[in-house]
């Protein structure tokens, strides 16, 4: 994307935590909003004489990310130490893999607003420990939670094909939309889940050369980082057009301001002194491995929407509203194959089922509902047993959690279908309104209203409209 | 009843108790009173334990359950080896008065069995030296001169064992530091092979290089206690999976055909020639027992001393940087902010010695010097193993020197570093390696114990157990006592 004369380079490396049962190097578990430091252990708090154990399930989810990313699976890692002082990292080193990172020469295709396809490569992807955190009193303290200390994360570093923060936004979007597909984790941006750090540089148009790039870490909003490109890119031409130059710096994106804040000059790259870390083995990778975990690796967005257009004739733009995240699009597969029309099943989840967790603010999961009492229901409304009208009250029932059937049956919930029993009611109503009749035949069809009103009275509302008015007008034309 | 222990073997001692003739508690009082009676001389112990020792020999003696060799036997344990409750320095003042809430996993063996830890032993600062002369808290000494050193740096487990106080200790072994003090002290010595014996809960050093291993006065008794402390460890992924032999099985005294290979780069230069005569006549002796002895050569030996020196401190300066003064141990007072707080914890907290290897080992892997140091090692290290890989393919063990010297006296080296790190030289390469090495006493100069040094194949401790047993059963130079023993 062009600002004046230049084109702009951005290369974005984000950060994805993966919601494994475990850390990535100790027993304790991974788990948000928990008091500070209740998911510790010595490991964690790098007491002396500790060691790691690599967790497997971290190594597996970050293959599925590979894989989900088209990325080449490396046959053999091995981890690093990245070592650097910080009460949030207790043992001084964080763990990771600088020289055999798990997935190489990836790509992810980005719609671009415009429509278009733009292929963004992948460089390489690794599998590290989150850090803790740190937080500033005012009372002249600073407090340490380890909680989420070793959490594992997978570092995901594209290839500078980026060029306008419009497509940055757009690529970070559906890297999360590809990594909530792979079910490593829900990508939350405001629980930290996810987060980029993003290297902008600019250049005169045609020249071969990058222009210096510009670093800014750790934002964890796709809005944020797109204002940061946008005043990032103004700036950065304005410095040369200004005949200046661009150092190398890390700076800050300032929200209020909607503008970046020079941090620190890099004056040379930071020395981690990254070397093998002696107290894990090596792992080798072979391809029964990566079969396995392709094998559990969930089908992506894209697969599902052609499904869902192609098997079921579900409209292309509903599709993509039931694959916004993995627990929709598994709670619609989930509802389908126990046995709901995938039509209607669509249209009650986003419809009915997404205004109620709107209205409760809620996710899905955190509802009572489940696929199969969804289907349930629909399967009543399919069969005729329930009318769409009493199908909103067995609604609100399996939102809370009962069963369809039998919220319905207990409730007289049913509707009757049965010819004979219609009958028997229908020959009633009539034989007591001959004034209707008279109506009738004299052309006001107003009197079917009526005389419908009568037979929805009589049967208590459990009468089948359908299949009644059709009878009804049948014993009409017979009197 | 006092026990003593130059005069009971593991084996006699499990006996007795199994008879009754003597208690697990007359055996915790036995080494309380050893230590009482010799500690002011060997200063062998940081910390000991007496009441919680006599509670657990006492809970021993009631249960009588003395299925394992070591149940009820008093066991002194290096200071840098976890005990949960009881203060582990690792002899640094960063960790003065640190209480570590969990075991390591050779002391839960050994607690598991019903051995009795009656203290933690003084050694170099963060087993960083070969004299014990780094230590914060104190100058262990030679069991056979206090005048001398003990070597180190588990030198306070060696003289434990040397002087009489204790049955059997456990040290740590990442250059020599079980090895070069068992010779010293003349008693038996083993650094298992990588991954024999669980690290979990031994402060690092060098994690690829770190060893837990036995002292004791008998190969036989350091088998038996190898077989309690080896094995996998879920908690320590280095840890080897293979099955644990009964180390005893080839304590027959036979060496008949056992191939022997004697590196000629193990007798050259700094070799103190009396050692070299003592450890040649050791050689002679097994040749007469029956083994084909011939002179190998291992061509990259020189360069072990500098690789090791470059990829211990490298891997160190990383293990040691989490002490901080944040979470535990030793803070610095008077700070002005995050960056100061560090600086003067560990300025104040680490000794002389560790500060030398801290900055040896972060300019190693700097970005500019990781390729000329750090990998290079790394190398240098790939061909020691490629030397030893093809003795290995004609020959059993290899023999030669534990120790270029005998002890040497107090203070004499510990200004001296380069000299110090040169004395590592014939028990380096088997740590790079990772190769079991067995130190046994090989005779006496100048009325110091001189160590022959007894390396075998990876994971074949027997032969090696085979081997030094063969020659300590002939030579029976176990038999004879240093002075101290006399105090008893």
């Amino acid at each position: 994307m062009a600002t004046g004369n230049f084109e702009t380079t951005i290369g974005l490396e984000v950060h994805v935590e993966m919601q494994t049962n475990s850390k990535l190097m100790s027993p304790s578990p991974v788990h948000y909003g928990d008091k500070p430091n209740e998911n510790t252990n010595v490991i964690d708090f790098g007491y002396p004489g500790v060691l790691p154990v690599a967790n497997k399930g971290a190594i597996e989810f970050g293959m599925r990310a590979a894989l989900a990313l088209h990325a080449t699976v490396s046959p053999f890692i091995r981890w690093d130490r990245k070592n650097y002082f910080y009460p949030d990292n207790p043992k001084a080193y964080q763990t990771t893999q600088s020289q055999t990172p798990l997935g190489t020469n990836g790509y992810l295709d980005v719609t671009l607003p415009d429509g278009n396809v733009k292929r963004v490569r992948i460089k390489e992807m690794h599998v590290e420990e989150d850090a803790g955190k740190n937080t500033h009193g005012t009372d002249g303290y600073s407090y340490v939670d380890l909680n989420r200390q070793g959490t594992p994360l997978i570092e995901i570093v594209s290839e500078p094909d980026i060029a306008s923060p419009d497509e940055a936004y757009a690529y970070l979007e559906q890297l999360r939309q590809a990594i909530l597909f792979t079910g490593i984790s829900e990508a939350k941006m405001q629980e930290g889940q996810m987060r980029a750090d993003v290297n902008i540089s600019i250049r005169p148009f045609g020249s071969s050369e990058y222009g210096t790039k510009v670093e800014m870490k750790n934002i964890n909003s796709f809005n944020y980082v797109r204002n940061a490109l946008i005043f990032e890119e103004k700036r950065q031409a304005e410095v040369l057009r200004a005949g200046g130059i661009i150092q190398q710096e890390t700076r800050r994106y300032n929200e209020p301001t909607k503008s970046t804040i020079l941090m620190r000059v890099k004056e040379g790259a930071d020395d981690y002194r990254y070397f093998p870390e002696p107290d894990l083995a090596p792992i080798v990778i072979d391809q029964s491995w990566i079969n396995k975990v392709a094998n559990e690796l969930p089908k992506s967005a894209g697969e599902r929407q052609n499904e869902y257009v192609s098997d079921f004739g579900i409209a292309a733009y509903d599709a993509e509203v039931l694959t916004q995240t993995l627990a929709m699009s598994d709670f619609y597969d989930a509802t389908v194959a126990a046995g709901a029309d995938a039509k209607r099943a669509a249209n009650y989840l986003i419809g009915d089922v997404n205004a109620f967790m709107n209205k409760h603010q809620i996710e899905l999961q955190e509802t009572q509902l489940t696929p199969e009492h969804l289907a349930g229901m629909i399967k009543l409304i399919e069969a005729g047993t329930i009318s769409t009208k009493q199908a909103k009250q067995v609604f609100e029932a399996i939102m809370v959690g009962e069963d369809p059937e039998a919220f319905a049956k207990k409730n007289g919930l049913v509707q009757i279908s049965d010819p004979a029993i219609l009958l028997g009611w229908i020959t009633e109503v009539l034989d007591n309104n001959p004034q209707s009749i008279e109506d009738f035949k004299g052309g006001k069809d107003r009197a079917t209203g009526y005389l419908i009103g009568q037979l929805m009275k009589m049967s208590k509302g459990q009468a089948n409209p359908g299949i009644m008015n059709k009878m009804l007008l049948e014993e009409l034309a017979k009197r | 009843m006092t026990i003593n222990f130059f005069d009971n073997d593991l084996t006699s001692l499990h006996e007795q108790l199994i008879n009754k003739d003597i208690t697990a508690v007359d055996l915790a009082q036995s080494t309380l009173d050893n230590i009482d009676k010799t500690d002011d001389k060997l200063n062998a112990f940081i910390t000991t334990n007496p009441e919680e020792a006599l509670v657990q020999a006492k809970k021993i003696d009631e249960q009588s359950d003395f299925t394992n060799i070591l149940s009820g036997l008093p066991v002194a344990l290096k200071d840098n080896l976890a005990t949960n409750g009881i203060q582990t320095t690792g002899a640094s003042r960063i960790l003065e008065n640190f209480k570590p809430v969990y075991d390591a996993t050779v002391v839960d063996k050994l607690n598991t069995v019903g051995a009795i830890s009656v203290g933690k032993t003084n050694m170099d600062e963060f087993a960083m030296g070969g004299s014990t002369e780094t230590s914060y808290y104190k100058t262990t000494t030679n069991a056979w001169d206090q005048t001398k050193v003990p070597g180190g740096s588990s030198g306070g487990s060696a003289a434990a064992v040397a002087g009489g106080l204790v049955p059997f200790a456990l040290g740590s072994d990442t250059g020599g530091s079980i090895r070069q003090p068992a010779a010293f002290n003349g008693i038996v010595g083993l650094k298992p092979t990588y991954g024999r014996v669980s690290r979990w809960g031994l402060f690092a050093m060098a994690s690829s290089l770190d060893q837990v291993g036995p002292f004791t006065r008998t190969v036989k008794d350091n088998a038996l206690v190898l077989n309690t402390i080896a094995g996998f460890d879920a908690k320590d992924s280095t840890s080897s999976t293979r099955e644990v032999p009964d180390f005893t099985s080839k304590l027959t005294g036979d060496v008949k055909g056992l191939k022997i290979a004697v590196p000629k780069e193990y007798f050259g230069e700094g070799i103190d020639p009396k050692v070299a005569k003592t450890v040649k006549a050791a050689i002679a002796q097994l040749e007469a027992l029956g083994a084909i002895v011939d002179e190998v050569s291992l061509p990259h030996t020189k360069y072990g001393v500098a690789a090791y020196y470059i990829i211990m401190s490298s891997e160190a300066s990383s293990n040691l940087q989490r002490y901080d003064g944040v979470r535990y141990g030793f803070r610095a007072d008077d700070v002005k902010n995050l960056e100061d707080l560090y600086i003067k914890t560990r300025s104040e907290g680490f000794g002389d010695e560790v500060k030398r290897r801290i900055m040896l080992g972060t300019f190693s892997l700097s970005a500019g010097a990781y390729d000329a140091f750090f990998k290079k090692a790394a190398k240098i290290r790939t061909l020691l193993i490629e030397d030893f890989n093809k003795v290995f393919a004609d020959y059993d063990v290899i023999v030669g020197p534990t120790a270029p010297t005998v002890a040497y006296g107090l203070g004499e080296e510990i200004d001296d570093p380069t000299a110090m790190y040169l004395a590592d030289v014939l028990t380096i390469p088997v740590n790079l390696a990772g190769l079991p090495g067995l130190s046994v006493n090989a005779g006496f100069v100048d009325g110091l114990p001189v160590g022959l040094q007894i390396i075998g194949k990876p994971f074949d401790e027997a032969t090696v157990y085979q081997t030094g047993y063969a020659f300590e059963q002939a030579s029976r130079l176990f038999e004879q006592l240093p002075d101290i023993a006399k105090q008893y």
